[in-house]
This record gives C-alpha cells, sequence and structure tokens, in this order.
C-alpha cells in the first residue's frame, strides 16, 4: 500500500487552513448545477451549514423548514421518493441527533435517496459548549442498516465527498466540522465512497510498525503524529478512512497485516464510531492489538478547539503515546 | 371524474362491508393487529379506492397517479384490504397479514408491496413525508398540478410534535395538492383522546396553521366525496378533512370501544361477546349486513 498524493504544503507552518463543511457549500452548488434532481433543506442554519450557496442560486429548489428537523428528514424522504435528491441540513447535534428514528424509518427502511449533512460535528465547536458537540452521531448512523456514513478531512475532500454523495443512489451522512481544518489533501488526491487512502508511509528503510487509521477532522493530527515518530524510530502508516461504513475492510486487513498494531484516530465517542468499526472487523478476520482515540464516555465543555482536543485525549502527543502503546504490543 | 349517483353509493356501501369483512378475515388468520381503526376508515379507504383516488391497480408506478400516504401505519388491515379489493394483489393474500415472509408487513413496507406509497408506523412522519412529494410535484408541475397527494392521519398521533412542524410548513407554501384526512374517532391506547390529551378545538388548530378545513360524517359516502372535491378545488391552502368516525364501526360490539383499538377478534373485551365467538360474530354480522339478509349458511 504506497501513499497517494497529498497537499506538498501539508507539514509546513503555514499550510492553509479552511472550515470543512465549506468544502461541503461548494460541492453541493456544483451538484445542483450539473443535476436538476438535486434540491436542499436546511432547519434555520443556512449559513452556518454553508447551504446558502445554493438556497441563493437555487431558490426554487431549496425549502427552509424553520427549526424542525424531525420534520426535515421525512419531507426530505418525500422529496426522494418523487425523484429527487435531497441534501437536508443542520448542526450535527439535531440532524441526526434529534431526528434518528425518522432517518431510520422514513429514509433507510424505506430505501429513498436521501442526504444527511450534519455541521459542527465534534468538541471542536469549541465555546458552544457540551449541548452542541456532536461525538456519538457516526455511531447513531453507522447501526443503521443502508446507511453510508462519510467523515471528510478537509474541505477539499468535503467537496469530493459531496459530489460522490450526489452520484451515490442510497442514504448517505456526511459529517462537517466547524472550525479552520488544515487542507490535508490535493486536488488530485483519490476519493471514493468505500474507499480507504494511505496518506503517509515512513520513510525507505524504516518498516511500518503501527497502523493509524484516522477520520474526519484528526487525520490532520494522526499525520503529525506519525511524522514526530519517524524521528524517534517508529514507523508508522497513516490511513484516511474516509468512509467509516462500509469500512474498507481489504485496506484495513492489509494494514494490521502488515503493521500488526492499530491506533484509530477520531473526533467522537471511542465506543460505535470508527474505533468500533475497526475492531469489530478485525477481531473476526486478524485479531490486533488496538488503540483508541478518542472521547472516553464523556461530555464535552466549553473551551477552545484545541484546549478541547487536547483535554479529551486526542492531540498529537496523544496519538503519540497511543501509538508507542501499539507498538510495545506487538505480537 | 364519475358522479355519484345513488346506484354507486349503494355499491360502496356493498364494496365497504366486504373490506370490512376482508378485515375481520385477516385479523383472525393474524391473531394479532388493530381492529376500531380499520373498521372506522373502511368507508374513508372505499370512497378513495373505489371512487375519487387517481390510481391503476395494474401500473402501481404510474407517474400520474395520485399518492396515498398512509400516516397511522398501524391501520393497514384497512389499506392492505382496500388494495386488494381493488386489484392491486389477490384477496386471499390478505391473510398472510403479520406472518413470517407476508408483503404484508404488520406495519406497512414500501419495499415489499407495490402500490405502497411509503413505510410507515411509527406515528408523525405521515405528513412531512405528504409535504415533500406535494412540493416536489410542485417543482415539477408548477402550482396547477391536478397529482394530489392524500395523506391519512389517526386523531391520536396528533399528539406527535412533527405533525406541527409538517403542517407549519404546508401552510407555508399553501401546498394546494396537499389533502390530510384525519381519522376523528376520538379514541387512542390508552382511552379516549380528550383525557389523554386533549385535541379540540381541533378546526380552530389546523385553521390557524393555514390550512382550509371541513368537518364531515366519516361514513356518508356523499359527504366525503364532496369534501374531497372541495379540497381539490381550493387553490389557496393546503386541506384538511376532520372526519368524524365511529371506531369499530360496522360491528355492533366493536364500536366506541377504545379497548378494540390494539386487539383482534379473540382477544377483545368480553363483556357482551366471549373471546371464542368474536370472530365469528363479527363475520356474520357483516355478512347479514346486521341481520337484513340471512346467511347462506342458516
Amino acid at each position: 500500500m504506497t501513499p497517494v498524493p497529498i497537499n506538498p504544503k501539508f507539514f509546513d507552518a503555514d499550510v492553509e487552513q479552511q472550515p470543512i463543511r465549506k468544502g461541503f457549500g461548494e460541492g453541493l452548488l456544483e451538484a445542483g448545477e450539473r443535476d436538476h434532481r438535486i434540491v436542499a433543506l436546511c432547519a434555520d442554519l443556512t449559513e452556518s451549514t454553508t447551504v446558502h450557496h445554493f438556497a441563493r442560486k437555487f431558490p426554487e429548489r431549496f425549502v427552509q423548514v424553520g427549526i424542525g428537523e424531525q420534520s426535515m428528514a421525512s419531507v426530505a424522504s418525500g422529496l426522494a421518493a418523487m425523484g429527487k435528491i435531497p441534501f437536508f441540513t443542520s448542526y450535527a447535534m439535531f440532524s441526526p441527533g434529534r431526528n434518528w428514528e425518522q432517518i431510520r424509518t422514513t429514509i433507510c427502511y424505506n430505501h429513498v435517496n436521501a442526504k444527511v449533512i450534519g455541521s459542527h460535528a465534534g468538541i471542536s465547536v469549541g465555546p458552544d459548549g457540551g449541548t452542541h458537540q456532536a461525538i456519538e452521531d457516526m455511531g447513531i448512523m453507522r447501526m443503521v442498516p443502508r446507511m453510508v456514513v462519510i467523515a471528510p478531512c478537509d474541505a477539499l475532500e468535503a467537496k469530493k465527498a459531496t459530489l460522490a454523495a450526489a452520484a451515490y443512489d442510497g442514504p448517505v451522512y456526511i459529517r462537517l466540522a466547524r472550525e479552520a481544518t488544515p487542507i490535508v489533501t490535493a486536488p488530485e488526491t483519490p476519493f471514493a465512497i468505500g474507499k480507504a487512502e494511505c496518506y503517509f508511509a515512513p520513510k525507505e528503510g524504516l518498516a511500518a510498525t503501527v497502523g493509524i487509521v484516522a477520520t474526519g477532522s484528526l487525520v490532520h493530527n494522526a499525520l503529525k503524529a506519525v511524522k514526530e515518530l519517524e524521528s524517534e524510530g517508529i514507523g508508522a502508516k497513516v490511513i484516511n478512512m474516509a468512509t467509516v461504513k462500509p469500512l474498507d475492510r481489504d485496506t484495513l486487513l492489509a494494514l494490521a497485516n502488515e503493521c500488526g498494531a492499530i491506533v484509530t484516530v477520531e473526533e467522537h465517542q471511542r465506543k460505535g464510531g470508527l474505533g468500533g468499526a475497526v475492531a469489530e472487523y478485525l477481531a473476526t478476520v486478524r485479531p490486533t492489538p488496538i488503540e483508541f482515540i478518542g472521547v472516553d464516555d464523556q461530555f464535552g465543555q466549553s473551551g477552545t478547539p484545541n484546549e478541547l482536543v487536547e483535554h479529551y485525549g486526542m492531540g498529537v502527543s496523544h496519538i503519540k503515546d497511543a501509538a508507542r502503546r501499539a507498538h510495545a504490543r506487538r505480537g | 371524474m364519475e358522479h355519484l349517483h345513488d346506484d354507486k353509493i349503494k355499491l360502496l356501501e356493498l364494496r365497504a362491508n366486504d373490506i370490512r369483512q376482508t378485515i375481520i378475515e385477516m385479523l383472525i388468520a393474524a391473531g394479532s393487529g388493530h381492529t376500531a381503526g380499520p373498521l372506522g376508515m373502511a368507508d374513508i379507504f372505499t370512497a378513495l379506492y373505489f371512487h375519487s383516488l387517481r390510481h391503476d391497480p395494474k401500473n402501481p408506478d404510474w407517474e400520474d397517479r395520485d399518492r396515498l400516504i398512509l400516516s397511522n401505519g398501524h391501520i393497514c388491515p384497512v389499506l392492505y384490504a382496500s388494495m386488494a379489493h381493488a386489484g392491486y394483489f389477490s384477496v386471499e393474500e390478505c391473510k398472510t397479514l403479520r406472518k413470517f415472509g407476508s408483503r404484508l408487513q404488520g406495519h406497512p413496507h414500501r419495499e415489499w408491496l407495490p402500490g405502497l406509497e411509503t413505510s410507515s408506523g411509527p406515528l408523525g412522519s405521515g405528513l412531512s413525508q405528504g409535504v415533500g412529494m406535494a412540493l416536489a410535484d410542485r417543482m415539477d408541475r408548477g402550482r396547477h398540478s391536478d397529482r394530489f397527494h392524500y395523506v391519512l392521519l389517526g386523531d391520536g398521533e396528533l399528539d406527535c410534535g412533527q405533525i406541527w412542524e409538517a403542517a407549519m410548513l404546508a401552510g407555508k407554501e399553501k401546498l394546494h395538492n396537499l389533502i390530510g384526512i384525519v381519522d376523528r374517532n376520538n379514541i387512542q391506547i390508552d382511552g379516549f383522546t380528550e383525557d389523554i390529551m386533549p385535541l379540540e378545538p381541533l378546526k380552530d388548530k389546523w385553521e390557524s396553521f393555514g390550512w382550509h378545513v371541513q368537518e364531515i360524517d366519516g361514513h356518508d359516502f356523499e359527504a366525503i366525496v364532496r369534501a374531497i372535491n372541495e379540497a381539490k378545488a381550493y387553490f389557496a391552502k393546503p386541506s384538511l378533512i376532520i372526519a368524524h368516525t365511529i371506531p369499530g364501526k360496522g360491528v355492533d360490539f366493536t364500536e366506541r370501544r377504545f379497548e378494540w383499538h390494539g386487539n383482534p377478534p379473540g382477544k377483545g373485551p368480553e363483556d357482551v361477546v366471549k373471546k371464542a365467538d368474536q370472530g365469528t360474530a363479527a363475520l356474520n354480522e357483516l355478512r347479514t349486513l346486521r341481520g337484513l339478509i340471512k346467511s347462506e349458511h342458516e
């Protein structure tokens, strides 16, 4: 497994940063231009979710539902039943947080082609505090049959994921982070639903003895961590598991076989999200030592994104520690 | 649309009676399911499937069809029975209700049965889906579209907040192509609606949300069809028909009793008819049109 090209300036001190959600707004606008079946809905958070670009360009294809996320999910179901491709948007805490049953029954069980866009996911929402920090969303979406779950790592990938979701026939959940996040990928970095890509491999002569599986807004921390580990003599590979469901099992198994130890990295509860998915699969085919980076069964609180990432154990140093532990546990 | 002459009304009444018999037969075969709601809504469903609805049982995916969305999925025996009598599938298949492998799931599953517009069961989400369909229709065909979207609602499910989210949106969007029909039978699982969670003044509530509201006797075919025609003619707002119905209508011992909400014949209250006799008694009453005609077996 060889690394794909990513942003060549990623490791520079002045790497460009953009909110991940911005890529969704751009992607939806482009998808809407390509396909007239694309429609959008929002629950009173038009600019925050960046759906306003689409709403301005295609007002006749945009539905403002007010603060009614439960109804919004089912209205999207009805639109989809008539052949539209609805993207419905809010904060992840409210959609899919508040409307889980409507998503399950009227979209997934009902088998219609609607897309859930949850912005402001993760604790990096920051000062708004624990009420607004969705760190259970991937778990509750991953559990529902037919739902695809994607956590893009930067704005560029969010745009690609949005275009891919528009072309995919079935329910998709895309989680987006609010804060400016370093641009990890390059325009030519490949993205496909259900395909993980290798973003980092140790320099020649250093074997990869830890495999980092990261998703979403913490991929950049995982990359920084392995770069530093390399100077300590520990070789690690980084896989961007942008699609948390369906998991790219082949890539994951190859990584486990090559490295013999895994660290999962996500801005989410350790239970039920990416870490859970990786453990469930590897336990059945290749039991492998795994360390989990994520929030440990707690709620968030107010603070700056950086303070919170550090406090809840998801910083670069925590990933390095986890990699050392995983390395030590190799059989 | 065909004129509703007196002979047609008689035909509809007999058809509704057949549908009620099928409902009882399928519930007996299933051994579980809801009795009161399906019997109470048999006349409305008959009027829709055999007079008002634009549909083609031989071509369930016909683009120009009206959409019928059953929000309170638990009354699906009346939906299945009406669809079967209309020709979507055989009446015989009705007896597979709630059985393993059946297309007639305990609550409707769109994927498995052609002619269903949605899967439903968890209450309160049907109106939102109808709003979505009506919006899509308006995007595609404009404000003069003559495809109508009928959402059938229970009165108990009006407790759900989501109903009112959808009602506000429909009012805001002035969806002329959306027609809600509320089964106002005054009962829900735990008792009478006004004891559990009062809904009145129900007409005022809907009007204040921007709907054109009519109240009718839900067992009077002329009234049902007239109300639907008025709803279709009313251009400025979505329409709601509050259909006053008698739960368990058509069988004396099940009428007006909330205990029959979630029980099939054989498992209902036995202060009038013993459990073991409930199925036969209900069928006899329907087959003889309440004693008007003698059963062939007598």
